[in-house]
Order: C-alpha cells, then sequence, then structure tokens
C-alpha cells in the first residue's frame, strides 16, 4: 500500500519514529501485538487482501471521496485555491471507517471474534459498530462518560448497530480514559479480542497500520489533484486529535518536498489558559497508551485534562509519526480556539453549503487564515475529514437555541 | 549484591516464602504510608511493594485506579513516593523497597535523575508496568549502575522466548501475573499457575514473585508452595477504602490480614 516513499521509511522494524513510538505496553498484551504485527506484515502485501480491501472501500464505503474545488469560497478568502477533500461523505460521515474497514479485514482472517473500539466524538465508535453489524461480531465500544453526553447522537447510533457502549467514569470521562478502559479489556479477554484503535497512535503496529489504511486520503488527493489542476498542491490542512485524518493525508506527500504539510491542534479555551488540546505546540514528549510522544503533562509525569469544543480532539497525546515530523521539520502543527472553530464551522456552511464536523472546523479555521496569504495560482486542500450532524446538539446549546 | 538478591539467597537458604505486600504511596494520606509500612513489615512482610500513583493506571482494576485517584487528589508524586522511602529507610535499612509504577513519571523525571534519586532515598528495585524487555535497556543499565534491580513481569502468555529475555535483562526476582488481567481481578488458577512455572523455572535462576488475585490466607499458601514470593495488593487497598474514616481500623485490618496469610505460608502441610 505504500507509495512515493523513496527516501522516507519510517517507522523502524520496532516501530520507532526516531524516539518516538514503540512498544509501551503490559507483557500480557506482546503476543496480541505480535501477533497482530504478524497479520499486518502478511496481508498488507497480499493481493486478494488488498483487493478486498479496494472492493469495500468503492461500493461500501463509497471511494474514492471527491476533491471539490470550493470555489466561491476561494473567491471570497482571496488567496489559495482551495480544494476539500471530502470525507464527509465516507459512509458514516467520517475518515474513520476507512480504518476499522481495514482493520476488520486483519480481525477476520486473524480468526477474532469480538472487537472493542474506544471514542471521543463517537465517529470512530460509529465506524467501528458499523463493520461490526456487517460481519456479525460482537462490539463493544468505550466512551468517556462526558462524551457519552455531548456525542449522544452517536451513542444511540452505535446502539442502533448493535454495539455495547460503556461509559467510562474513570479519570477525566474522555477519550484517554475510554483508552485505559479498552487496554483493560484486552488485556483481560487478550485470546479472544481485536483492539481496534480508532486513531494513528498506540503501541506499534498501531500507528503505521492505520496511517497505512488511512492513506488513501492522500493517495486519491494527490491524483485527483494532478487530474483536475494539473499539478501538487502547495499546502496540505487537517486537523489532529490522535493524528490519523492528517497522516493520511500527508504520508502519500512526504517525499514531495514542496508541498507544505500543516496539522491544526485544538487550542480549547486558548493555550495561555492550559485549557486546550495541543501536546505537539505546547507539550513535551513522555509515554502514554503505549508509545512515546508528545503529551500533555504535569512536572511529575501526570497526564492532564486536556479541552476542546470537540470530542474527537480532546486527547492529551498525538499519534508519534507527528512528534517525528515536527523535530525533522517536515510537517508545521498549529492551533485552533474554540472560538475560531465555531467560525470555520459557520463559514463552510454559509459559503459552500456544507456542514463540517467541529474537529474539521478547526482545519477550516486555519483556512481563513491561511489562505489569504497563499497566492492565487497556489492550491490549499483541506481535509474535511467529517460532516457536522453529530454537532447539532453541541452548537445548538452553545448558540442558546433548543433544538 | 542487591538488597534484594541478597534477602532472597537468605530465603531460598532457609526455605522461607517471601510475603510482599502493595499500597499505593500516599494512599489515603501521606502521613499513613510509612507507619504503615512499618506495621507491614511487623504483621510478617519480608519485602515492600510501593504503588506511585498514576493518572492513567491502564493496568489496574478498580480498586488500585481509586487508590491513585486518592493520592493524586493531594499531589502525591515519584518525588514524593521517594520521600517516603528514605523516611521508612531512616528506621529500617533491612527491608527491600520496590516501586511499582508507570513509565511516564520516570520519563519526565529522567531516567538518570531517577536512578539517582532511588538509589539516594534507598529503593531496592523497579518494576515500571509499561516498559517491558523492548524497551527497557536504557532503564535497566542505568538502574544497576546504582545498584537497584529492575523487576520485570510475566504473564501466562509469556513465551519461553521472552522468559529468557527478561531473565538476561531483569534481576533481583521475576514477577508472574497469574492471571490475564488487571490488578484486582478474578480468579486464579492455581494449576495453571503451576504448570507455568515449570516453564518459568527452566528458564532462569531468579527468584519468582507471584501476584494478581491473592486475596486470602489460603491462596497464599497454596502460592507459596509454587513461588518464592506472594504478592497482595487489592486485597489490602480495599481495607484503606473501606474505612476512609478511620485510617487506624485501615492499618488494623490491613495488618490482621497480613498476619493469617503470614501463618498460613509458615505452617507445614
Ligand atoms: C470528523 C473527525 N475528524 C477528526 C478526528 C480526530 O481524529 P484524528 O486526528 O485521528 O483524525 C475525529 C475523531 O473523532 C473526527 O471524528
Amino acid at each position: 500500500m505504500t507509495e512515493t516513499t523513496n527516501s522516507y521509511d519510517m517507522p523502524d522494524e520496532r516501530g520507532h519514529f526516531g524516539p518516538y513510538g514503540g512498544l509501551f505496553i503490559a507483557e500480557t498484551l506482546i503476543p496480541a501485538v505480535e501477533e497482530l504485527d504478524e497479520a499486518y506484515q502478511k496481508y498488507m502485501t497480499d493481493p486478494e487482501f488488498m483487493a478486498e480491501l479496494d472492493k469495500d472501500f468503492q461500493h461500501y464505503v463509497g471511494r474514492p471521496s471527491p476533491l471539490y474545488h470550493a470555489e466561491r469560497w476561494t473567491r471570497e478568502l482571496g488567496g489559495a485555491q482551495i480544494y476539500l477533500k471530502r470525507e464527509d461523505l465516507n459512509h458514516t460521515g467520517a475518515h474513520k471507517i476507512n480504518n476499522t474497514i481495514g482493520q476488520i479485514l486483519l480481525a477476520k482472517r486473524m480468526g477474532k471474534k469480538r472487537i472493542i473500539a474506544e471514542t471521543g466524538a463517537g465517529q470512530h465508535g460509529v465506524a467501528t459498530a458499523t463493520v461490526c453489524a456487517r460481519l456479525g461480531l460482537e462490539c463493544v465500544v468505550y466512551m468517556g462518560a462526558v462524551d457519552v453526553v455531548r456525542q449522544k447522537l452517536n451513542v444511540y447510533r452505535m446502539q442502533l448497530l448493535g454495539a455495547k457502549v460503556v461509559a467510562v467514569e474513570s479519570g477525566s470521562k474522555t477519550l484517554k480514559d475510554a483508552l485505559n478502559e479498552a487496554i483493560r479489556d484486552w488485556v483481560t479477554n487478550v485470546d479472544t479480542t481485536f483492539y481496534i484503535i480508532g486513531t494513528a497512535a498506540g503501541p506499534a503496529p498501531y500507528p503505521a497500520m492505520v496511517r497505512d489504511f488511512q492513506s488513501i486520503i492522500g493517495r486519491e488527493a494527490k491524483q485527483q489533484c494532478l487530474a483536475q489542476a494539473g499539478k501538487l498542491p502547495d499546502a496540505l490542512l487537517a486537523c489532529i486529535g490522535g493524528g490519523s485524518n492528517a497522516i493520511g493525508l500527508f504520508y502519500p506527500f512526504i517525499d514531495d518536498a514542496d508541498v507544505r504539510m500543516i496539522g491544526v491542534e485544538a487550542a480549547g479555551d486558548g493555550i495561555e489558559t492550559g485549557r486546550h488540546s495541543a501536546p505537539l505546540c505546547a507539550g513535551r514528549p513522555g509515554i502514554l497508551h503505549g508509545n512515546r510522544t508528545y503529551l500533555m503533562e504535569g512536572d511529575d509525569g501526570e497526564i492532564i485534562e486536556t479541552h476542546s469544543i470537540s470530542a474527537g480532539l480532546d486527547y492529551p497525546g498525538v499519534g508519534p509519526e507527528h512528534a517525528w515530523l515536527k523535530d525533522i521539520g517536515r510537517a508545521e502543527y498549529v492551533s485552533i480556539t474554540d472560538d475560531e472553530a465555531v467560525e470555520g464551522f459557520h463559514a463552510l456552511t454559509k459559503m459552500e453549503g456544507i456542514i463540517p464536523a467541529l474537529e474539521s472546523s478547526h482545519a477550516m479555521a486555519y483556512t481563513l487564515k491561511l489562505a489569504p496569504t497563499m497566492k492565487q495560482d497556489e492550491i490549499l486542500i483541506v481535509n474535511l475529514s467529517g460532516r457536522g450532524d453529530k454537532d447539532m446538539h453541541t452548537m445548538a446549546e452553545r448558540e442558546g437555541i433548543k433544538i | 549484591m542487591s538488597r534484594l538478591a541478597s534477602t532472597f539467597a537468605e530465603f531460598k537458604q532457609s526455605g522461607h516464602k517471601a510475603l510482599i505486600p502493595f499500597i499505593t504511596a500516599g494512599d489515603p494520606s501521606r502521613e499513613f504510608t510509612v507507619p504503615m509500612m512499618h506495621a507491614m513489615v511487623e504483621a510478617g512482610a519480608d519485602i515492600i511493594e510501593l504503588g506511585v500513583p498514576f493518572s492513567d493506571p491502564m493496568a489496574d482494576g478498580p480498586v488500585i485506579q481509586r487508590a491513585s485517584e486518592r493520592a493524586l487528589a493531594h499531589k502525591m508524586s515519584l518525588r514524593h513516593t521517594l520521600e517516603v522511602v528514605s523516611e521508612f529507610r531512616s528506621s529500617n535499612q533491612n527491608t527491600p523497597v520496590v516501586l511499582m509504577g508507570y513509565a511516564n513519571p520516570i520519563e519526565a523525571m529522567g531516567y538518570e535523575n531517577f536512578a539517582q534519586a532511588a538509589e539516594n532515598a534507598g529503593v531496592d528495585g523497579v518494576l515500571t508496568v509499561d516498559l517491558p524487555p523492548e524497551e527497557a535497556s536504557e532503564c535497566a543499565t542505568l538502574l544497576k549502575a546504582h545498584n537497584i534491580d529492575q523487576i520485570f513481569l510475566l504473564a501466562p502468555n509469556s513465551n519461553i522466548d521472552r522468559i529468557k529475555k527478561m531473565d538476561a535483562l531483569g534481576s533481583g526476582f521475576l514477577y508472574y501475573v497469574s492471571v490475564k488481567g488487571v490488578t484486582g481481578a478474578g480468579h486464579l488458577d492455581t494449576g495453571d499457575v503451576k504448570r507455568k512455572l515449570t516453564d518459568i523455572r527452566a528458564n532462569t535462576q531468579l527468584p519468582v514473585g507471584i501476584g494478581f488475585g491473592i486475596k486470602d490466607a489460603e491462596t497464599a499458601k497454596v502460592i507459596a508452595n509454587l513461588g518464592d514470593a506472594v504478592v497482595v495488593g487489592s486485597a489490602l487497598i480495599s481495607k484503606i477504602e473501606e474505612n476512609l474514616d478511620s485510617p487506624e481500623q485501615a492499618k488494623q485490618e490491613i495488618t490482621e490480614l497480613l498476619k493469617s496469610m503470614r501463618l498460613a505460608m509458615d505452617s507445614q502441610g
């Protein structure tokens, strides 16, 4: 599934991206990740597996997703030509299904009958429950109790699909605690259970494996951009929770040195307030959830509570490959506050008739800043990672409207 | 020889099985921990395992999770845990102390700084749940240079290769996690433990401690016949949790449980 990786060849054989990534997990899980790594290595080069994946991408997910030239928004901002990669049009409404479709095919080949997942916004939970329903597999989704409230529409969707949603009451009751609880389940049921991690983080081989499944985004975008505009883009923009939609877009362009790659973290109430979810912009390296990466932590190494209006970005860590791309200067990382994200949400909705997810709205908000600074013959591809239906409640409440 | 190695060497001679209680440092209060450690030694503990509170204890069940939360609520940290060990050492130079926790607090302090500070405090062993041999060589080397043992966890599904890896990199003792699951989990099957111990013994000379799921004197006795040490944690911490309004009562119930375990482990037949 890899291509155009002429010089960049991360991770190493033990899952390290420079000092980041790795295998920081309890001993009981080692056999499970070794088994997974073996299957991943085997099937990613297996033509039959890849053909099945391609078929599902096309007929079940609805790929390729369009690369849409947002002409009105482009005119309004007066700078770069803005193209939106429409991951919001995928089945279930976000990029998350690219990964769950891939992992469930692996689970099937490995003979695993029970699937677990963690979820923040509920998009990954829905994408997991969806593929489990399709294959008739048992599905348990862990979700922080705070997120269960703010994303209740998705909780109901998961339940309709036959998944059991477990509200996690420990710690900060958000995505990181859902991950902790999923890991505890995995340790306990390691023989029967496949853990579908929802972002490009966790112990090796997850960061590279999730990247490989998500890099369909960037491979399509590259072809589509060449076909529509006759050249490569000048810049790529994507929001960063754990970093899967961003790495999926970036990865096929890594060796194209002239293409800028910009990841947008959630600044919450503002970086200066400490109430944010921007480890790459304001954190430091540490170890959590199986990998070394940038984290939001206190002086004594305790993980601190994060904040973002979007549940999907409300996470104190980030995928290890982004940590590496930051350190080597290949990608840039910026942040957008809650208020700015809401502005981005309205901007895209009004200008193009597309309601973005609050996560994706962070990338939209940065588009408002970046596009006008670019030339009119330059191309900016923005990843529209998901649609905003799930956020109607949060937005209405914020604006004092009862629905 | 490290304090752990000489302790186990002595026990091997005499046929004594080690009793290792686990409590979380600073739970329910910082003042509670050092007197509790001394009381546990008096009740028959041979080695003390001290949990370092962490915000995201992924390998722990609800009981130890809540212990961590109670300790963190009053800002207990790795630094403070080392201070607790120092204080304990000022009146006990014999009983080995092992820290058990997660990698990030150590990473935040820096491995070299940590190794130095832990040696100064009188720590004898360090067990880091999320630092398997794959990632542990830097830490193990630094600890060894400071005369501290790196203790590895073995699981029911660890194969022979892994036992050998831990034998090579670890020292002090190996800790066999007797169930697949988090701390305080379900039922341990002594038949399974017995079979696994045969594999482990065939591949290491290191003493083997067994823990996870040991709740009463009876189980402690059975397990003592299989391994070199018995680790008990959640069952003790439950006593703290049941007596949050009376730490003295908690202390008394913990020492009573330990005494009953000691008695059962030492009785013949
Ligand atoms: C629409 C959408 N975009 C982005 C994210 C953030 O995840 P990642 O950074 O892995 O793409 C989420 C997570 O739930 C999401 O639902």
